[in-house]
């Protein structure tokens, strides 16, 4: 039984903030003592650089580095040499978008993505898209982001080589059956990559059962610390992929001609001293939402957003742009209210949202608005937490939210 | 220096102010023909407006706005448009000053500035002061490219 209360105790700041209302998880999330402790741990215990010492903390250092990479493996159903460690998800995607342009991708080739993409996950393209020539089509979406899935095989033809989408999407919450675009794409021979920024932590993720080709995350939006991500690649792709960046670590040899000679993956990904200490914590997360449960963490979020859901509906001033979706954050706007203004009522009674387009810009063309106020749940988070926020977002008007700056 | 007027104190009476401008914003179109156009949209990913300007031996004929932007960036750039068309270009600097100062918790003039006074609580709201200086930032920087124009002629 999931005990959320125990839970709030592995947070300190969840300890040191009791009244904040921290409902902007799809942004960022609180990490647990297990993560800082190992963190700490590393730099009072054995501080060290990673492949490099005959010392005994260098070598429980490079170790506990290593290990990061079964535990990444067990969390998402891989082999730890599929698992790159990258600076956040932004770099996982731009290495697998630089990767694949080098690898496969020609002038004509066509990418699939979709309105409801991050940044992270359309700039890459249409960088290659100006540069390359490559085409770029849209996934067919209802209004709440989810994919059309029996439409798509009309979108695909010889031309098409790479599917990239949300697994689960930042501002609708909209969770893409991954699995069947993964089959559809496979069988024209298209690849396919899954940005899960929002799904790793979330859910139990398998990705030898969903068949992708790629699938990436950050580690500070699953109680990990920031600046590290993950690329998960299959290693017949990964062995032969070309890295962003060369450096130390990353070459087995090279002469004064210039010949190179690669590092094999993962390790060919990680040019430079990593960041070891990200990589130690972003284990001790790992084993943390294992120790809790993929399942239970899924069950325990769906249903306090259906409780969230069903409390915010009746309130006449609000527009919400996802209420059936089952995951993910509740979207909406106050009415005759500007998405920042209404935030910064919220702001000021001590609940913290995210407002703006969330990075998803091109989102409008579904849902008709650039800005909204986007409320994104976690595990530790509770219905006594629901219940002030839905009080509080009753209260929202143009008159309130004003009467912040009084 | 002078004193606010009492009735800015009065938090029905500045929301009233805000609202309305907010609302029905001054000024808020833009225009064809030899305006000087500043777009602020790298500063943040949220505010997105152009302020323009036109001016004529060193007096300001006209300034204008648009765009998609929250209650006090709308509202203070309107307020800001009425204080100063009309005014020369050196006394609109001084207005736009010593309106910066007081979103910076300064000393300010408030005769100078009027309704824009309704802002003078915003430096609380430290989040909020791009929001409050993003069309006044605008015009500043249409007054330096509008002089550095009269130089070169």
């Amino acid at each position: 039984m999931f005990d959320v209360n125990k839970v709030r105790q592995d947070f300190p700041m969840i300890r040191n903030h009791p009244d904040l209302i921290y409902f902007d998880n799809g942004a960022t999330t609180y990490k647990p003592d297990r993560v800082i402790d190992a963190i700490n741990d590393f730099y009072c215990h054995f501080t060290s650089n990673v492949e490099r010492g005959d010392y005994d903390t260098a070598v429980k250092a490079d170790q506990a580095y290593m290990n990061t990479r079964k535990i990444i493996a067990r969390l998402i159903h891989c082999e730890a040499k599929e698992v790159a460690f990258t600076a956040n998800i932004t770099a996982s995607l731009n290495q697998i978008v630089f990767g694949l342009e080098r690898m496969i991708l020609k002038e004509g080739d066509t990418v699939l993505l979709s309105h409801a993409e991050h940044a992270s996950n359309l700039l890459p393209w249409f960088r290659l898209k100006k540069e390359k020539g490559i085409n770029i089509r849209y996934l067919p979406l209802d209004k709440q982001g989810n994919v059309e899935s029996d439409r798509l095989e009309e979108l695909f033809d010889d031309s098409v080589k790479v599917v990239s989408l949300a697994y689960q999407t930042n501002v609708l919450g909209s969770v893409q059956p991954i699995k069947k675009i993964a089959e559809i794409a496979h069988s024209h021979h298209a690849l396919i990559v899954v940005d899960a920024a929002q799904a790793v932590g979330h859910r139990p993720i398998d990705v030898k059962d969903l068949d992708v080709d790629f699938l990436c995350f950050s580690a500070h939006k699953m109680c990990g610390p920031d600046g590290v991500g993950v690329l998960y690649g299959k290693y017949e792709y990964l062995k032969d992929m070309e890295p962003i960046f060369l450096g130390g670590g990353m070459n087995a040899r090279f002469d004064q001609d210039g010949n190179i000679i690669l590092k094999n993956a993962p390790e060919r990904f990680e040019a430079g001293t990593p960041n070891i200490e990200g990589v130690i914590g972003l284990g001790a997360a790992a084993e943390y939402l294992m120790s809790l449960g993929l399942n239970e963490i899924c069950e325990y979020e769906k249903e306090l957003r259906k409780y969230f859901i069903e409390k915010m509906l009746p309130l006449d001033n609000l527009e919400i742009y996802n209420p059936d979706n089952l995951s993910g954050p509740v979207t909406f706007n106050v009415k005759g209210v500007f998405a920042q203004d209404a935030a910064g009522y919220l702001a000021s009674k001590n609940i913290a949202v995210r407002s703006g387009n969330h990075c998803a810009k091109i989102l409008h063309e579904l849902i008709g608005t650039d800005q909204t106020i986007r409320a994104s749940l976690y595990f530790y988070n509770t219905k006594e937490e629901v219940d002030r926020f839905v009080e509080e977002a009753s209260k929202i008007s143009l008159e309130t939210a004003i009467g912040v700056f009084l | 220096m002078a004193e606010e007027k009492d009735y800015f104190n009065d938090p029905d009476f500045i929301r009233a102010l805000i609202m309305d401008h907010y609302q029905y914003p001054h000024n808020h179109v833009l225009k064809n023909g030899d305006y000087l156009s500043k777009h602020m949209a790298s500063d943040s990913c949220i505010d997105d407006i152009t302020v323009q300007l036109d001016t004529e031996d060193g007096i300001i004929k006209d300034v204008c706005f648009d765009g998609i932007a929250c209650t006090i960036s709308t509202a203070s750039t309107s307020m800001m448009t009425d204080l100063v068309i009309g005014k020369t270009v050196p006394e609109a600097r001084k207005i736009i000053d010593e309106y910066l100062k007081m979103i910076d918790h300064q000393e300010y003039d408030p005769d100078l500035l009027q309704e824009a006074v309704a802002f003078k609580n915003v430096y609380r709201q430290a989040n909020r002061i791009k929001c409050a200086t993003i069309g006044w930032n605008a015009l500043k920087d249409l007054l330096d490219e509008s002089e550095e124009n009269d130089g070169r002629e």
